[in-house]
């Protein structure tokens, strides 16, 4: 009564095919197999955990149980800029919120997760990223801002929207 | 052999064993929620933490295997008031709707709150909410009443190997999924169903049919194959409306969906309760007996067929049935043989009834041609 | 036109996380282009090297500069790519230092109390060349380990150092070591907790980045002592830059034979495996963690059966943070009566902090232990920025308590701070002033804790959203009259009858924080104000009318159209309308916006 494992456009599974080689010998691939989906695709596709729920013989619902047990694993895509504002415990003494209050305020945005409409930038909060003594810390994409203010985030957010730093 | 002291009584168990265990066989009562003993010991209720001389802190009883020599209080009221607690957390985030829930008077949570005299709640917050409901078939998943005790998780992995459901998310938000959250869609044996200690899982058909006070157990033989699994039936006002089966029979309470959910026929309004005798000639009843239509009782629509088949068949006595049944078929035996003759009975009949039938064509007709989806 | 037999001087440029941050990679490329654009016109009687080099702990003061001509090595602050022409032509070729770029004496102030047994080689050598970590005694241990001791000397020499796990809950390494080894079976993994999820902590990340080849050669020595020739690194996989500097230590120490079979020519084979972690603290937790590199949820299971009986894939495992596995190799190199020197009787040796909050220098530090929070925040600290007063230091990150102003002079060892109510923990010290309010941290790790609870089980799944909730409405100045007993019998609760560390502890910064600052408590529920004017929904704005000149400015910035008042004329806040955003507290010059 089980449904058959989705098909897959032929590219597609040509690129599911070269992750699937790199961890089929691996024990406990789930994690690794996921990670590079969404590093190829930008996020955890349906199709290709069926995919590899088929070819691995896991079924699918451990899959997405550790999908949505990792914070690392989105299931829909996200902006092509990952503007993050560091909310630990040293950044969040030193404002962090404030932070995140003007990166939400720049881009429109009203909750964490949230991407703009023209799918640029989505914005969240992370906790911790061992930039504490520059607390606090705005990530774009993997380069850390440290010693933010509310104003220096403001100039960051407008510099990145006219297209200093990011992607387009 | 390990020497283990609980609440004063001493006992000799085997290496390995839990403490759950060991106390279970001095028959000591330790409460649980998310043990059970056909499944790997999870250890996320805590509501069967216990003492143990030398270790700081109550650890749970199903997950610590005891050593030699263990001392161990399963009850004091500093262990009490923790599991109170626990309780008392649970239900903060559980529907108080018992008067309306299936499982009302079966239910492992209802009675541990009676039992530890819960009505106020000292932790109430914020309830999970989830609307959605599940499309299947057969299974109701109630969400809002999950304990996240992980049962269903496990019986579908460990006993059925099948896998259709697990964890998703975390922290509490948590919760039991299928894959991308889609309506359940697995070999719907209920096993998940008939481990569940709340009312998060129950059987479609069941609702408002009748809940545990109203109705009769009787024992029975599945009749759909030849592993023969004993199942209960809940029988109220002489109708089956809900089939179980006990964790101490030869198949430890594991059933398939046929035996834990194909039942419905027995009171079906489109079964045939008097003998039809056909009237029209064979070459007549083509073309073919009308198509099965969805949506019907039953799943065929029945005035259709009542049409369909009344120039068909005429009704007849018993009397009149059985004598012209016995009239043809003594005419064949005798005129071709007893190999001649063929039978096949069906599993929707009763064990007594299929067991007349086989005893019936091997005696009295005299032929081994007799076959039925158990087999004979 | 290089010429043979020049002196070398050295520029070597911090690029730590702090580093990188404030634009070590680029002031780097600076120092090249301009010394390779001089050297076009004039002959260099010198020949520079460039270092890059791990965190050496003063972040504060990024991007950190050393210039090192023979054994004289001096150090500027705070550069940027553009001050890089300038040390090239007054110093490296006028051979004056910039004075007034050099570091002062805060640098060294911040390094007399600190022992740097870990940091020092951080600071100083290349991460990224295997040669740099052999030049100062690397990869020697192990050498010493296999040639002249037996696995049992090896579990004594920890044993007999001292040496506590420095994970957080100090369980003594050489123990661990033992009871692992003692386990019958024929396979045994080693692993390097590197999942440093504590908010605050980064000295794992820093050692990594720093100096990955100490942590492989303490999985080698850890491995050669329990009998096992399988390490696994789990480590985050928001410390990028770290995952790549370790992927490229592993393969440098393959390409020379350090890993692999017969290492050194013996019989000890050693092979290490990165598994990236995705984003979960609970996985910090040794059961949760091996869940997790066996590529399930990250759920943490009942002990016993503790890991070094039955751990990954069933197997005995010896689970070790970076910062202890970082330290055995100057153990065995040193000797573990020189290790037991230093610290006090019960917690030996050093411990790095990552010193942050509102502490003037803020970086990583290293420091014996048994030294006092007073020396480290005040001595090493530099004292409290803007020198505001004091309140509490959070030490243990989730899991650890707030210490009050007078218990500044207990010594940091494990017992102590368990004493007060805290934990040493993984070593993350967050200084907090008087504007920082003591409900409002509390409310902030139980957000933390109850986002990161992995679900499993009632008391932290239900009891750390029941506890976040309580404190939620103090804090919005709905708290009743009972709250904090209700959150001191839900707390001590939860500590008892969770299942893993992460629920045992994660009251600890509620139950700390009512030990020592229950009249905040009693402030926000009874009189429903906040004392250090953060809560947001206890604060309320009014104009102080002798400061208002009636410029304007607040009435511009109010977002909600609260604030009335003709030019030149005062001001005033309509606190019905008012939605306490502190606007107006933000813009006004004057001074002339109150807030209580």
């Amino acid at each position: 009564m089980k449904t058959e494992g989705e098909t897959v456009a032929a590219e597609t599974a040509a690129i599911l095919e070269g992750i699937l080689k790199r961890y089929r010998d691996d024990d406990g691939n789930i994690i690794s197999i996921l990670q590079d989906v969404q590093d190829v695709f930008g996020y955890i596709r349906e199709d290709a955990v069926n995919w590899f729920s088929k070819k691995l013989d896991i079924p699918a619902s451990r899959f997405f149980g550790v999908v949505t047990f990792y914070a690392q694993f989105h299931l829909r895509p996200r902006g092509k800029n990952i503007v993050s504002v560091c909310c630990g415990t040293a950044c969040h003494v030193k404002g962090g919120s404030k932070i995140a209050e003007q990166v939400k305020k720049e881009l429109h945005l009203n909750s964490e997760g949230e991407t703009t409409n023209d799918k640029r930038f989505t914005f969240e909060v992370v906790r911790c990223v061992g930039a504490c003594s520059i607390a606090p810390v705005v990530l774009v994409n993997s380069k850390v801002y440290g010693d933010m203010t509310v104003d220096s985030t403001s100039k960051l957010i407008k510099k990145l929207k006219e297209g200093a730093g990011a992607k387009k | 052999m390990f020497k283990v002291t609980i609440d004063g009584k001493t006992i000799e168990v085997q290496e390995g064993t839990t403490v759950l265990d060991a106390a279970k066989m001095l028959d000591i009562p330790i409460p649980t929620l998310c043990h059970h003993p056909k499944l790997t010991p999870f250890g996320g209720c805590r509501l069967c933490i216990v003492e143990i001389k030398g270790i700081p802190r109550p650890v749970t009883s199903c997950t610590t295997p005891v050593s030699d020599g263990m001392e161990v209080t399963t009850s004091n009221p500093y262990i009490e008031d923790l599991r109170k607690t626990v309780l008392e957390l649970i239900l903060s985030d559980h529907p108080n709707d018992c008067m309306v829930c299936e499982k009302a008077g079966d239910c492992t949570l209802q009675e541990l709150a009676y039992f530890y005299g819960i009505r106020e709640n000292r932790f109430e917050g914020e309830r999970r909410i989830y609307t959605k409901r599940d499309g299947n078939p057969f299974i109701e998943r109630d969400l809002e009443k999950c304990i996240m005790c992980g049962r269903c998780v496990k019986v579908c992995d460990e006993v059925e190997g099948v896998g259709a459901i697990d964890f998703g998310y975390r922290g509490f938000s948590s919760k039991i999924c299928t894959p991308f959250g889609k309506d359940l869609n697995c070999e719907f044996c209920g096993q998940c169903v008939a481990v569940c200690p709340t009312g998060a899982l129950t059987g479609k058909m069941w609702k408002q049919k009748g809940r545990q006070k109203d109705i009769k157990e009787i024992e029975t033989t599945c009749p759909y194959c030849g592993c023969g699994c004993s199942l209960t039936l809940h029988v109220r006002r002489n109708e089956v409306i809900k089939i179980t089966s006990r964790e101490d029979t030869l198949n430890e309470g594991w059933l398939c969906v046929k035996g834990r959910f194909s039942y419905s026929f027995i009171n079906s309004p489109d079964r045939l309760t008097k003998p039809l005798i056909r009237i029209a000639p064979k070459d007549q009843s083509n073309p073919p007996l009308p198509p099965f239509v969805k949506g019907g009782r039953g799943g065929i629509n029945n005035s259709l067929l009542v049409t369909r088949y009344s120039s068909l068949f005429r009704e007849a006595s018993w009397d009149e049935a059985v004598d012209y049944i016995a009239k043809r078929l003594k005419t064949l035996k005798d005129k071709y043989g007893p190999d001649a003759i063929a039978g096949l009975s069906s599993a929707r009949c009763t064990n007594e009834e299929n067991y007349l039938f086989q005893k019936f064509m091997r005696a009295g007709i005299g032929t081994n041609n007799i076959d039925h989806c158990a087999r004979y | 036109m290089q010429k043979n037999n020049l002196k070398k001087v050295i520029v070597r440029v911090c690029i730590g996380t702090g580093g990188l941050a404030a634009g070590g990679k680029e002031v780097i490329d600076a120092f090249k282009k301009e010394i390779s654009d001089r050297c076009i016109d004039i002959d260099l009687d010198f020949t520079c090297h460039y270092q890059k080099v791990g965190c050496r702990g003063f972040c504060a003061r990024d991007v950190l500069v050393d210039v090192v001509d023979g054994d004289k090595s001096l150090t500027y602050q705070c550069i940027k790519p553009e001050m890089a022409a300038r040390i090239v032509d007054e110093h490296l070729i006028g051979g004056k230092p910039v004075k007034e770029w050099l570091i002062d004496d805060t640098y060294y102030a911040f390094h007399a109390k600190q022992k740097k047994i870990l940091l020092k080689d951080c600071g100083t050598i290349d991460p990224e060349d295997i040669n740099a970590y052999i030049d100062v005694g690397g990869y020697s241990g192990i050498k010493k380990v296999l040639s002249e001791m037996n696995p049992e000397d090896v579990i004594s020499e920890i044993k007999a150092s001292g040496l506590r796990g420095r994970g957080g809950a100090g369980f003594p390494t050489g123990l661990k070591w033992e009871i692992c080894r003692k386990t019958p079976g024929d396979t045994k993994y080693i692993i390097c907790n590197a999942d440093e999820g504590d908010p605050g902590a980064f000295m794992d990340r820093s050692i990594i980045e720093g100096n990955p080849h100490s942590v492989i050669e303490g999985m080698m020595i850890a491995g050669y002592a329990v009998g096992s020739d399988h390490g696994y690194v789990y480590i985050r996989a928001e410390y990028p830059f770290a995952v790549e500097r370790l992927r490229l230590a592993i393969s440098q120490a393959h390409e020379r034979g350090y890993l692999g079979k017969n290492i050194f020519g013996s019989n000890f084979g050693f092979d290490i495996k990165v598994k990236l972690g995705a984003g979960a603290f609970v996985c910090g937790e040794e059961t949760a963690l091996i869940a997790s590199i066996e590529g399930q949820r990250g759920m943490p299971r009942a002990k016993p059966p503790f890991p070094v009986h039955h751990g990954l894939w069933g197997k005995p495992t010896v689970i070790n943070n970076v910062e202890t596995l970082s330290n055995i190799p100057y153990i065995i190199r040193n000797g573990a009566q020189w290790y037991a020197s230093i610290g006090t009787e019960k917690s030996k040796g050093t411990k790095v902090f990552a010193l942050t909050g509102k502490v003037k220098n803020t970086g990583l530090i290293e420091v014996p232990m048994g030294i006092t929070l007073r020396e480290i925040i005040y001595d090493i600290g530099g004292g409290i920025i803007g020198d505001r007063e004091f309140k509490a230091v959070q030490t243990g990150g989730p899991s650890g308590g707030c210490i009050p102003a007078e218990m500044l002079d207990i010594p940091v060892d494990y017992e102590s701070l368990a004493q007060v109510g805290s934990i040493v923990g993984s070593g993350g010290m967050v200084v907090l002033d008087e504007t920082d309010c003591m409900v409002n941290i509390a409310r902030f790790f139980l957000e933390f804790t109850q986002a990161e609870s992995c679900g499993k089980c009632v008391p932290c799944r239900i009891g750390t959203k029941r506890l976040l909730e309580i404190l939620d409405r103090i804090t919005k100045g709905l708290g009743r009259e009972g709250d904090i007993e209700l959150l001191q019998k839900l707390s001590s609760d939860i500590k008892a009858a969770s299942l893993c560390g992460l629920g045992q502890t994660a009251p600890n910064p509620v139950l700390s924080t009512i030990r020592y600052f229950r009249e905040e408590y009693e402030a926000h529920i009874r009189d429903k104000k906040c004392p250090a004017k953060v809560c947001r929904d206890l604060l309320t704005y009014y104009i102080i009318e002798e400061f208002c000149k009636g410029c304007g400015a607040c009435l511009r910035a109010c977002p909600s159209g609260a604030i009335t008042g003709e030019k030149k004329k005062l001001h005033k806040i309509n606190p019905d309308i008012c939605i306490k955003c502190g606007a107006c507290f933000e813009v006004c010059k004057f001074k002339a916006v109150g807030r209580e």
